[in-house]
């Protein structure tokens, strides 16, 4: 699905490197979780997979389904099959909820050729969903995320997620600023969107986040590099005894 | 400072070639505008309110020609249930126009009015006269002295639907000088809406008295010929818990200029000026507006926004006045600009000036470019790039389009801006 090779990438303004050389292959199907502390460059990987302006590449490549993904706009690479639940989702006065999803469902079917979603079959399909997520009416006729709780704002990233019905979803933090109930209820969304042909990147620090979504592989970043992989157990590890042994380990 | 030469001259030339037409009840208060507007002078760029607009074009004998917009769309508030009043090149246009009865109000044309009008007689030039000191609007003068025709309404109950000037443009050489008077008696309402270019180049006066408890809701749209010029002024004066709103959306137009100057004299009163400009290229937008409180506990609001591209230009002067006297004064002013590129640019002057000592009055300018986080957001939902800047143009002008009250109207001009700037995109 999600095929990443020695990606190396320096921001744009200064010559900072930080990914030097991230390997990682997501499975369809399969739920990847990457680990890591603060400045390790966990964020970076997300915002350079979706197309973030203000990063270089300076070596590696990364596609999705074969597809190259760095030579595409962030748009072409939504309609590829790409999402990104943000960490700090924007909020966008004067723009309706309700269109802005609309106008975001059908910019990508019309870019993959196929038939745009009428009124009357969005407004169905989309009520449904936000109900699963307890989004109510009045959440969606407001302006994008203004005045949404933290709690609220993550829930209308799954929301979106559930709409435009991506093949690769990348999770950036999704659980940080929210307490046990809301983040219950983002993992619950997650959950109903695991298939056979999805694949999941779920950037987090804390393995709680992991108690919810349950992933079948787990990686370790440091200093720009994927330094260690496992199983669910690794996350545990994690809680246990912090980064500093296995950085320690493979130093 | 001295009188220049030049401006005797050029108000001279300007004079000589209009006439005042007809006779009748108007006539002293033209002869009186004729000689105040001598005495002013027409605008040079060297005054005060004048430094960021060259006045030029607006001021000199021929107009510039403009070119008529083709397009193939309904006009604005087309749908809607209205008592539309045509005027092609400034001429009224009876057979477009519908029958000028409506309930509750007093429809006459000003070329045609007889009379026995004495509230007209008593309003004609009134407003516009007061409103020129402390600051002089010359075009303003010029337009009372000259004036050709305009609608007279008089509004003494509810006005059950709005009443629509529609201000059609199809000579590319026409000048236009149109006067409006409305007086709402106490407790009445009426919606006025105007669309359209009007002319090469227009110059329109609106004289608005709002009785106590009377609401009056203003929405207009400048034409979009690319080509047209016009300066525009609305005098308003506002009685006792009577409201005021007025909302001005301008797309294309290489230059215009509106001036919209406010009184409150009654207690409780509350004024809402807002517009929303899009221009691009050879586009200069020009927002002069002057607020004075002279009443307690009265309420003032302005919002002007302004996206600008390809080296468009964009100018806000706005003033809140409080007089001694007028405390519990809430006086808000906020001007905005998006500029799309480092070609145009927005210039503002706020201004307060403020004799009463318990008031909270507050203003702020700025400008910026469009929010790269927000674009992201949407682009990576797979918005085109394109699109996504429109969807947050909309967002920026959002702010002075809620100062719409109708929802139907603000449902209609953001629809018809969503429209325009998806047709540039094509």
């Amino acid at each position: 699905m999600l095929s990443i090779k020695n990606l190396h990438v320096k921001l744009e303004e200064e010559d900072k490197q930080i990914l030097k050389g991230v390997d990682l292959e997501v499975e369809a199907g399969k739920v990847h979780a990457i680990m890591g502390p603060n400045g390790s460059g966990k964020s970076t990987l997300s915002y350079v997979l979706s197309g973030k302006d203000g990063y270089e590449v300076t070596e590696g490549s990364a596609t999705l389904l074969g597809t190259d993904l760095l030579d595409m706009e962030p748009e072409e690479r939504a309609a590829a099959g790409l999402f990104l639940a943000f960490q700090y989702p924007v909020e966008i006065p004067g723009v309706g909820n309700m269109t802005f999803l609309r106008t975001a469902v059908n910019a990508q079917r019309k870019a993959r050729g196929e038939e745009e979603m009428s009124a009357a079959d969005f407004l169905k399909v989309v009520r449904a969903k936000a109900k699963d997520l307890k989004i109510d009416a009045e959440m969606l006729k407001r302006p994008v995320n203004m005045g949404f709780s933290g709690g609220e704002k993550k829930r209308n990233e799954i929301l979106q997620m559930a709409m435009l019905e991506p093949k690769m979803c990348i999770l950036d933090e999704t659980d940080s600023g929210l307490d046990v109930d809301a983040m219950k209820l983002v993992a619950e969304g997650v959950n109903a969107l695991r298939s056979e042909g999805r694949g999941f990147l779920v950037i987090t620090h804390y393995q709680r986040l992991l108690d919810h979504i349950k992933p079948d592989v787990v990686h370790i970043m440091a200093d720009g590099r994927i330094v260690k992989t496992g199983g669910p157990e690794l996350a545990l590890e994690v809680e246990n005894n912090g980064y500093a042994d296995i950085l320690a380990e493979v130093a | 400072m001295a009188r220049t030469a030049e401006k005797t001259n050029l108000t001279d030339a300007r004079i000589a070639a209009l006439s005042i037409p007809g006779r009748g009840w108007s006539v002293p208060a033209r002869e009186d505008a004729v000689n105040r507007l001598r005495a002013m002078g027409l605008p040079e760029r060297r005054d005060e309110y004048w430094k960021y607009t060259r006045p030029d074009t607006l001021t000199q004998v021929t107009p510039e020609p403009a070119a008529v917009f083709e397009n193939d769309e309904a006009p604005l508030f087309d749908g809607m249930d209205r008592v539309k009043i045509v005027f092609v090149d400034g001429v009224f246009d009876a057979e477009a126009s519908d029958d000028l009865s409506l309930e509750g109000v007093r429809i006459e044309r000003l070329a045609e009015a007889n009379s026995d009008l004495h509230w007209a007689r008593d309003l004609y030039g009134t407003l516009e006269t007061n409103g020129q000191t402390p600051v002089a609007r010359p075009l303003a003068a010029l337009n009372t002295a000259f004036a050709t025709d305009g609608i007279l309404i008089h509004v003494t109950g509810a006005a059950s639907k709005p009443i629509s000037i529609v201000y059609r443009h199809e000579s590319t050489t026409s000048d236009v000088i149109l006067h409006h008077l409305i007086k709402l008696d106490a407790g009445t309402e009426l919606t006025v809406l105007e669309n359209g270019p009007a002319a090469a180049r227009f110059n329109k006066v609106m004289e608005v008295d709002v009785g106590d408890g009377a609401s009056f809701h203003h929405v207009r749209a400048q034409g979009r010929d690319h080509e047209r010029r016009a300066a525009t002024h609305v005098f308003a004066r506002l009685g006792a818990e009577s409201t005021f709103k007025s909302f001005t959306l301008t797309v294309n137009g290489v230059m215009t200029r509106n001036d919209c100057v406010i009184e409150l004299t009654g207690d409780d009163a509350s004024a809402h000026v807002a517009g929303a400009c899009v221009g691009d290229g050879a586009f200069h937008h020009d927002d002069t507006v002057f607020i004075t409180h002279d009443a307690v506990n009265c309420e003032s609001r302005q919002v002007f926004k302004k996206v600008l591209r390809n080296g468009a230009t964009g100018v806000f002067q706005g003033k809140i006045l409080v007089k001694a006297g007028a405390q519990k004064t809430d006086g808000y002013q906020i001007s905005q600009s998006l500029l799309l590129d480092e070609d145009s640019q927005f210039l503002a002057k706020p201004e307060l000036e403020i004799y009463a000592d318990d008031v909270a009055c507050s203003h702020g300018s700025t400008s910026g470019a469009i929010d790269e986080d927000a674009l992201f957001y949407l682009r990576s939902r797979g918005v085109p790039q394109a699109e996504a800047t429109d969807m947050l143009t909309l967002s920026f002008l959002a702010e002075a389009v809620e100062e719409i009250e109708a929802e139907t109207l603000r449902d209609e001009i953001n629809t018809r801006m969503a429209a325009w700037l998806g047709r540039r995109r094509g």
